[in-house]
């Protein structure tokens, strides 16, 4: 199967078709950074870009990518070694992240929150940001990281 | 049943998959092939292969298929392709001007990521809640017909009071289909025979003593689109929907309202229920207890009253009676304090 990975044309071998996008941006493509909590659409941390619209790739067939271009955390800073991008910067600087399982996903929600609505009002962040389950941090270090991350201070 | 490493790999390993790019040959390769079913979304079809609660194999694509415009029609009505995504459907200034109700209906669903993903069609196909409905220990007669419900006399909390039966007793799960039942809304399908239209009222099934049959359609009938007639008084609608958490859950109990006071009486009444029946539930009698009745908190409180008359309470969701009764009067409550429509 072929499509675009962060820019790049990628192709994956042995795709059995129907698989989920998810695993084979992990288990094939070799990329990491989407999580995979709950496979089925409950907790957000599969969230990646495709064609430009935000979605859990664990609920997308690898078939309905063939073509498309999808991107993952990884593609939302220059690359691992790369300095982290400006949401990921204002994770770290609000201590937004504990175990750590929910921020990939996070990242490409908020990413894709602040595209649309630039300085969105807490409510706003509170629903973009519903489908993405954290057990560790409370929330309110998230929102705060969004804050920042909209004001443009981290 | 054996599950796969991590539920996927292994479960997923026999299915094929296709696009197909006009609607004459997505219905004719669906048709052809009993294991094969259409794919939208995804996200009621990728979960239930993963779980194994549907056996078919061949996925077909029908997301390049042109049947995803929110168009206004010469008439009034509002005809919703059936791959419109939630998201754009609630976004449309068509529909969240015309039908609050329904904009706000999607926007209480799912999540950001799925409403981006699911479609409108596959809404009305989506699979209940039921955790034994998903479990495949557990004998369940909506999955497995004549197998029992195990739902009777287990966890059932989460089930349906109205529409039950001895064989089944899931409660509905779409937000979206409550609305457009209260709005009388219109489910168009093609086959290879022609074209149809179902009233939504008709289009869902209580279970009786066939749980497993949810919907009128044979394998291959596509829906093209969902068509909602001209409701003027709608432009004053509300969804109220009741749930565990603030965010992110299905509906306890959900209120699809539309009403018009004149005079201080009940001009014009819609009024559909969620979480609390076996289908989207239109509440007629609740409907026929306000018409030209005083808008007062005695007479609402006597029509949920009617509406509820016939429910039927189990072991552990006696509570969703009296909460939808006070859920429709707080609804219609809210909705004749705002003034209604001009
Ligand atoms: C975690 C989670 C939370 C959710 N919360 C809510 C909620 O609060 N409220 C709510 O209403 N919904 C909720 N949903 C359900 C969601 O809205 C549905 O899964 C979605 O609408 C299905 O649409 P889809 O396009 O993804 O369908 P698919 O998964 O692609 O298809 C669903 C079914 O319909 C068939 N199908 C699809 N399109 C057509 C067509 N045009 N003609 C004929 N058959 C077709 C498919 O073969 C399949 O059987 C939730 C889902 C998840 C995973
Ligand atoms: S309530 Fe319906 S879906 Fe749930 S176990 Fe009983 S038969 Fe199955
Ligand atoms: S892993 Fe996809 S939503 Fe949880
Ligand atoms: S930081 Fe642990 S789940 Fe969010």
């Amino acid at each position: 199967m072929t499509c675009t990975v962060n820019g790049v044309p990628r192709t994956a071998d042995d795709v059995w078709e129907g698989e989920s996008l998810l695993y084979v941006l992990r288990e094939r493509l070799g990329l990491p950074g989407s999580k995979n909590a709950c496979e089925q659409g409950e907790c957000g941390s599969c969230t990646v870009y495709l064609d430009g619209t935000a979605v859990c790739s664990c609920l997308v067939a690898a078939g309905q990518a063939v073509g498309r271009e999808v991107v993952t955390v990884e593609g939302l800073s220059g690359g691992p070694d790369a300095e982290p991008g400006p949401v990921q910067r204002a994770f770290l600087a609000a201590g937004a992240v504990q175990c750590g399982f929910c921020t990939p996903g996070l990242i490409v929600a908020v990413d894709d929150l602040l595209s649309r609505n630039p300085h969105p009002t807490d409510p706003q962040i509170r629903e973009a940001l519903a489908g993405n389950l954290c057990r560790c941090t409370g929330y309110e270090k998230i929102m705060e990281a969004v804050r920042l991350a909209a004001g443009g201070q981290a | 049943m054996e599950r796969g490493e991590k539920g996927t790999t292994q479960n997923m390993r026999s299915i094929s998959y296709s696009r197909v790019a006009d609607v004459a040959t997505a219905i004719a390769t669906v048709t052809a092939d009993p294991d094969a079913a259409y794919l939208a979304g995804g996200t009621t079809k990728v979960d239930m292969l993963r779980i194994y609660a549907e056996p078919s194999q061949r996925l077909v694509d029908i997301n390049d298929l042109p049947i995803n415009h929110i168009e206004l029609q010469p008439d009034g009505a509002v005809r919703l392709g059936a791959l419109a995504r939630m998201n754009d459907v609630a976004m449309s200034p068509i529909v969240a001007q015309r039908y609050p109700l329904l904009a706000e209906a999607l926007v209480l669903g799912a999540s950001a990521q799925l409403r981006n993903m699911a479609s409108m069609g596959g809404n009305m196909l989506q699979r209940t809640r039921c955790s034994y409905f998903r479990d495949h220990e557990a004998a369940c007669n909506k999955r497995v017909p004549g197998s029992g419900c195990s739902a009777l006399t287990g966890v059932n909390r989460g089930h349906a009071v109205l529409g039950t039966s001895e064989h089944c007793i899931a409660a509905h799960p779409s937000d979206a289909a409550v609305a457009l039942s209260a709005l009388d809304a219109v489910i168009h399908v093609q086959n290879r025979d022609g074209h149809h239209a179902y009233a939504i009222d008709d289009f869902f099934l209580a279970p009786e003593d066939t749980p497993e049959r949810e919907h009128p359609l044979q394998h291959g009938d596509l829906i093209t689109a969902i068509e909602i007639p001209p409701l003027p008084m709608a432009r004053d609608s509300l969804y109220l929907k009741v749930r565990d958490r603030e965010s992110y859950e299905f509906a306890l109990v959900s209120v699809a309202l539309a009403l018009r006071v004149e005079g201080g009486a009940v001009a014009e009444v819609r009024m559909a229920l969620g979480g609390v029946a076996t289908k989207p539930w239109r509440a007629r009698r609740a409907e026929h207890a306000l018409l030209g009745r005083p808008a007062t908190h005695e007479h609402f409180l006597h029509a949920a009253r009617e509406e509820t008359a016939d429910a039927v309470p189990r072991s552990m969701n006696g509570f969703k009676i009296e909460l939808a009764r006070r859920t429709m009067v707080r609804a219609l409550e809210t909705v004749t304090a705002r003034g209604g429509t001009p």
